[in-house]
């Protein structure tokens, strides 16, 4: 009874850090999961129906604001398209406030 | 160096637990520090994606686009125009393009109709865009019928659909022959829309273009490098009105974290005192804060971003089609590529991770440099 000897262990609490580092440390794998996927998804290949269409087509813009003419090609608009009911009248498609003028109308 | 990483953990758990005291106040700090970083990931992310799309899309267009100018308006362009610039070193190849615009009253959409190069479409005969399809309900051998400008009813036969993965650039396309083109416009043989040029060189494309305006002076020459230029400044534009309309919601978060992470409550100092009191180190003191401006920021940046590249790449950033949309009724259905700019993501971990970290160290370095006995009192 002497002889035997019995190990103790004392009662460990989880410690308070373990759980938030471990979820930093899995988030900090998905932000590099994040990288590795837009490498790996963002080839050119899912573009290549889009870019033959732009090439045999000879298209200039992007279908994104089809509400306006001025919207719907835009590097095609000339100074007047957005007032096209008089000189003054406003803009008035809300494509127009997020759609800045054409670059080289800016140029001397 | 186990030493101090040792040292490091148990100021982490200390931080974790004195964080855990408060647990409302900072799981609504880290609620609205992450919408914050979600909403300016995203924009971030969905811009620089569309930016980078545009730009390998467009790659493709024509290197000049040459449009007849009158009384400062876009007019047709008379055939012999292309007889007119004569022989330019460089070109390798010019025509005329027709293409035009058609207001569909029915849905009230804006089509775009043109006539392809590559393709012979039989008279009477039309291929769509899959956006047209989609919305009209249109299918291979369907017929629809337009109001022609001269009062003529059109009627004509879906012959193909374009594929719906590029809607991106098709959505609103009707591809019809020249015939058809012509009699459904009322536009007269010998005029055109616009002339496009194949340049050989792209270093000569500047000079083409400047020959050009000297041989037709009515005309102007839209060069590709134009085009690439518009959306890239297109995509900056959006971006920055965006950031702008949360400028707002940005400050209010800025003072909100700012008095949160500086203004200390006398808790906070009455818990420094004790810290100081019971032996800490001043340094001890602004490690344990320094880690819990780092851990909150950091989480928040963490899931902020990883919940925006979900929306952005995984639900199309469906909280922004309705600003994209607009009043339009035909909207291209697309995922956007994902991309991811290194530098982007480094400004906005930057400017949303340091500040706070910073603002949550300095106040306590002030209060942990007093002494306790003034600090408790």
């Amino acid at each position: 009874m002497y002889g035997s000897s019995t190990t103790v262990r004392p009662h460990c609490p989880a410690r308070a850090g373990t759980v938030p580092l471990l979820l930093l440390g899995a988030g900090l794998l998905l932000f590099a999961v994040t990288l590795l996927d837009a490498a790996w998804r963002g080839d050119d290949a899912a573009l290549a129906s889009s870019r033959e269409l732009v090439v045999t087509l000879g298209l200039t813009d992007l279908a994104l604001f089809t509400e306006a003419r001025y919207t719907r090609h835009l590097s095609q608009a000339d100074r007047h398209t957005a007032f096209q009911d008089h000189p003054l009248a406003l803009d008035h498609f809300p494509s127009g406030s997020l759609v800045p003028p054409p670059a080289r109308l800016g140029q001397p | 160096m186990s030493h101090f990483i040792r040292r490091q953990r148990y100021l982490i758990d200390f931080t974790v637990a004195s964080l855990a005291r408060r647990k409302g106040k900072n799981l609504g700090l880290l609620g609205v520090y992450t919408l914050i970083v979600f909403l300016l990931a995203s924009v971030m992310l969905f811009t620089q994606a569309l930016r980078q799309e545009a730009g390998l899309l467009l790659q493709g267009a024509p290197e000049v686009v040459v449009q007849r100018m009158v009384a400062g308006r876009h007019d047709l362009i008379p055939a012999d125009y292309l007889e007119r610039m004569g022989r330019i070193r460089g070109v390798a190849a010019r025509y005329g393009r027709l293409w035009g615009y058609f207001y569909d009253p029915a849905v009230q959409a804006n089509y775009t109709l043109m006539v392809p190069r590559d393709r012979d479409i039989a008279d009477g005969e039309i291929i769509v865009g899959h956006g047209i399809a989609r919305t009209r309900g249109l299918g291979l051998g369907d017929f629809i019928a337009f109001r022609a400008s001269s009062g003529t009813t059109f009627s004509f036969r879906v012959a193909d659909v374009l594929a719906a993965d590029a809607e991106l650039v098709s959505a609103d396309l009707i591809l019809v022959n020249e015939a058809d083109f012509r009699a459904f416009f009322g536009i007269a043989d010998g005029l055109y829309t616009d002339l496009a040029l194949e340049v050989r060189n792209p270093q000569e494309v500047r000079k083409v273009a400047e020959k050009l305006t000297v041989l037709l002076p009515d005309t102007r020459p839209i060069l590709r490098e134009e085009i690439l230029r518009t959306y890239d400044a297109l995509f900056q534009w959006r971006q920055g009105i965006v950031f702008v309309l949360l400028a707002g919601s940005l400050l209010a978060f800025v003072i909100f974290a700012w008095d949160k992470a500086s203004g200390l409550s006398a808790e906070e100092k009455r818990e420094i005192g004790i810290l100081k009191a019971i032996g800490w180190e001043t340094a001890d003191v602004i490690r344990m804060k320094f880690w819990e401006g780092a851990l909150v920021s950091l989480g928040a940046f963490l899931l902020g971003y990883l919940a925006a590249y979900v929306h952005v790449f995984f639900f199309d950033a469906a909280l922004f089609a309705p600003v994209l949309k607009g009043w339009a009724v035909l909207y291209p259905q697309f995922s956007p590529q994902p991309y991811v700019d290194g530098l982007q993501v480094a400004t906005l971990f930057f400017f949303t991770v340091f500040p706070y970290t910073v603002a949550t160290v300095v106040p306590i370095w002030r209060a942990a440099t007093t002494d306790p006995d003034a600090v408790m009192r």
